[in-house]
C-alpha cells in the first residue's frame, strides 16, 4: 500500500542550524501515529513541511501521493492544527463556517457537538478566547474537517486534563467511524500513548525511533536486585542504564525475556518491571538508544 | 497510566485486551455463543487505538476461541471456556506454585511447614465463609 505520508532524505537547514537531517519515514494510511521528541527536536518543522507550509532544503515529502506545497488538491484533504494557532478577527461560528467551506468532508454535527463538549460559544470573538479555548477551537476544526490527513502539533496548550480527555475520546470515536491518517505531536506521552499505532521519535532533527507502539511495550525491562544476580541475567545483552547502590543494582535490559529468564530472575530474587512506552521514548530521545550490536559501548556509561 | 481502564503500559496492549477477554470467557462473564464487544466498543472502553483492539480480538479468533459471523461480529466459540480453564490449570504450577516454592526456600520454610501453612490458610477461609 502507498503510504499516506512519506519523506525521503528530507532535510531542512536554517542559517545556523539543521532542523531536520535526512528524515526517511513512511506513514501508512488509516493509522494514528505519535510524533514524539524533546523541544527543538524538529517536530513542528516536520509537520509544517508535511502541511506544505514550509519547503525542505533537500529531499522530498509526499502527502497522498503528491508534494503538498501549493497543491490545493492535497491541501483540501489535509488539516493542520498548530499549537497556538492564530485566527483572523472572527467569531467562533464564522471561523467554523470558513473551515466548512474549505474542507469537503466537513461535519457540522460533529463541530457543534465539540463546541458543546468544550463549552465554546459560536458568537464569541476568537480574540477574546482564552488560550485553552483557542486550542479547543483548533481541535474542533481538526476533527470536524475529517481530512484524510490530520496533523496535530501539540494541539492542547492551556487545555485541562478533562478537556484533553474529551479530545482523545472524540478522536478515537471519530477515527473508528471514519478512519484517516492522524499524526499527533505531543509531550504528554503517557496520556496519549494508547491511541498510537505507530510512534516516531525525533532527536536533534533525526529519527531515532520509528516503530509500532505495541512492539515497544515490554521491549525493555528494568531488572533490579542483588548485583551479581542482575549481572548474571544481563550477561551478553544490550543494557541501557546501569545503577548501583551498595550490593544492589538496577539496569535496563533490552529485548524480550524468555520463560527461562523469568525463572532465573525469580529464583535469584530479581524484580522485573517492563518499561512503559514513555520510558522507552525518554531513553530514545536522550540518545541512549543503541542498536543491539552497539551495546558493548554501554558499559562506558556505567555509573558506580 | 490512569486513563487506560486498568491496562498497564509495560505489556503490548493487544495482549492485554486478549487476556482480558479470555479471562472474562473463563470466568463465565461472556458466555459461549454470546457476542463479544466490537473492536470500536473495546477501543472506546479501554481508550486505545481500534487497530490495537482488533489485534487483541484476532488473537482469540486465531486460537479458535472466538468465531466470526459475517456482518454481525465475533462470538464466543463452543468449548472456549473449557479450553481456557484447562489452560489456566496447566499454568497454575508455573504461575503460583513455583514462585511460592522459591519464596519459601528463601525464607527457609520447608515443604512440611509449607503444607501446614496452606492448610491453616485454607481452614481460615472456610471458617470465614461459614
Amino acid at each position: 500500500m502507498t503510504p499516506a505520508i512519506s519523506c525521503a532524505g528530507l532535510t531542512r537547514r536554517y542559517r545556523d542550524h539543521t532542523a531536520l537531517d535526512d528524515i526517511n519515514v513512511a506513514i501508512s494510511g488509516g493509522t494514528i501515529t505519535g510524533l514524539l521528541g524533546r523541544n527543538g527536536a524538529g517536530k513542528t518543522t516536520l509537520l509544517r513541511i508535511m502541511a506544505g507550509q514550509e519547503f525542505p532544503t533537500a529531499g522530498s515529502v509526499r502527502v497522498l501521493g503528491a508534494p503538498p506545497a501549493e497543491n490545493e488538491a492535497v491541501l483540501r484533504r489535509l488539516v493542520f492544527v498548530r499549537e497556538d494557532q492564530a485566527y483572523p478577527d472572527l467569531k467562533v461560528g464564522q471561523a467554523l463556517r470558513a473551515a466548512s467551506w474549505f474542507y469537503p468532508n466537513w461535519d457540522r454535527a460533529l463541530a457543534s457537538a465539540l463546541l458543546d463538549d468544550f463549552g465554546l460559544r459560536a458568537h464569541k470573538a476568537v480574540k477574546k478566547l482564552s488560550r485553552g479555548q483557542r486550542s479547543a477551537l483548533g481541535i474542533t476544526i481538526g476533527l470536524a474537517a475529517r481530512a484524510e490527513v490530520t496533523l496535530f502539533d501539540e494541539p492542547y496548550a492551556g487545555l485541562d486534563a478533562v478537556a484533553r480527555q474529551v479530545f482523545y475520546d472524540r478522536l478515537l470515536a471519530d477515527f473508528a467511524e471514519f478512519p484517516r491518517t492522524v499524526l499527533l505531536s505531543t509531550h504528554l506521552i503517557d496520556e496519549a500513548a494508547a491511541m498510537f499505532e505507530g510512534v516516531i521519535v525525533l532527536d536533534r532533527g533525526r529519527v531515532v525511533l520509528d516503530a509500532a507502539a505495541d512492539d515497544l511495550r515490554g521491549a525493555a525491562t528494568r531488572v533490579s536486585g542483588p548485583c551479581l544476580a542482575v549481572e548474571a541475567l544481563a550477561a551478553g545483552r544490550p543494557v541501557w542504564e546501569r545503577r548501583r547502590l551498595g550490593s544492589q543494582a538496577s539496569i535496563v535490559m533490552v529485548g524480550p525475556l524468555s520463560a527461562d529468564d523469568r525463572e532465573q530472575a525469580r529464583s535469584s530474587g530479581l524484580d522485573l518491571t517492563p518499561l512503559s512506552l514513555q520510558q522507552i521514548v525518554v531513553q530514545a530521545s536522550t540518545g541512549v538508544l543503541a542498536p543491539a550490536d552497539e551495546a558493548s559501548s554501554e558499559t562506558e556509561r556505567t555509573s558506580a | 497510566m490512569p486513563e487506560l481502564a486498568g491496562l498497564d503500559e509495560g505489556t503490548p496492549l493487544f495482549v492485554q485486551v486478549a487476556d482480558r477477554l479470555a479471562r472474562e470467557i473463563a470466568d463465565g462473564g461472556l458466555a459461549e455463543g454470546e457476542r463479544v464487544p466490537s473492536t470500536n466498543e473495546l477501543a472506546a472502553f479501554y481508550r486505545i487505538n481500534p487497530a490495537t483492539a482488533a489485534k487483541g480480538v484476532n488473537v482469540l479468533a486465531d486460537d479458535g476461541l472466538l468465531e466470526k459471523r459475517r456482518g454481525i461480529g465475533m462470538f464466543v466459540a463452543t468449548g472456549a471456556r473449557q479450553r481456557l480453564l484447562a489452560r489456566r490449570r496447566a499454568e497454575f504450577t508455573q504461575r503460583y506454585v513455583d514462585p511460592l516454592l522459591s519464596e519459601a526456600a528463601r525464607l527457609g520454610i520447608d515443604t512440611d511447614e509449607l503444607f501446614t501453612l496452606i492448610k491453616e490458610a485454607g481452614h481460615e477461609r472456610e471458617g470465614a465463609s461459614l
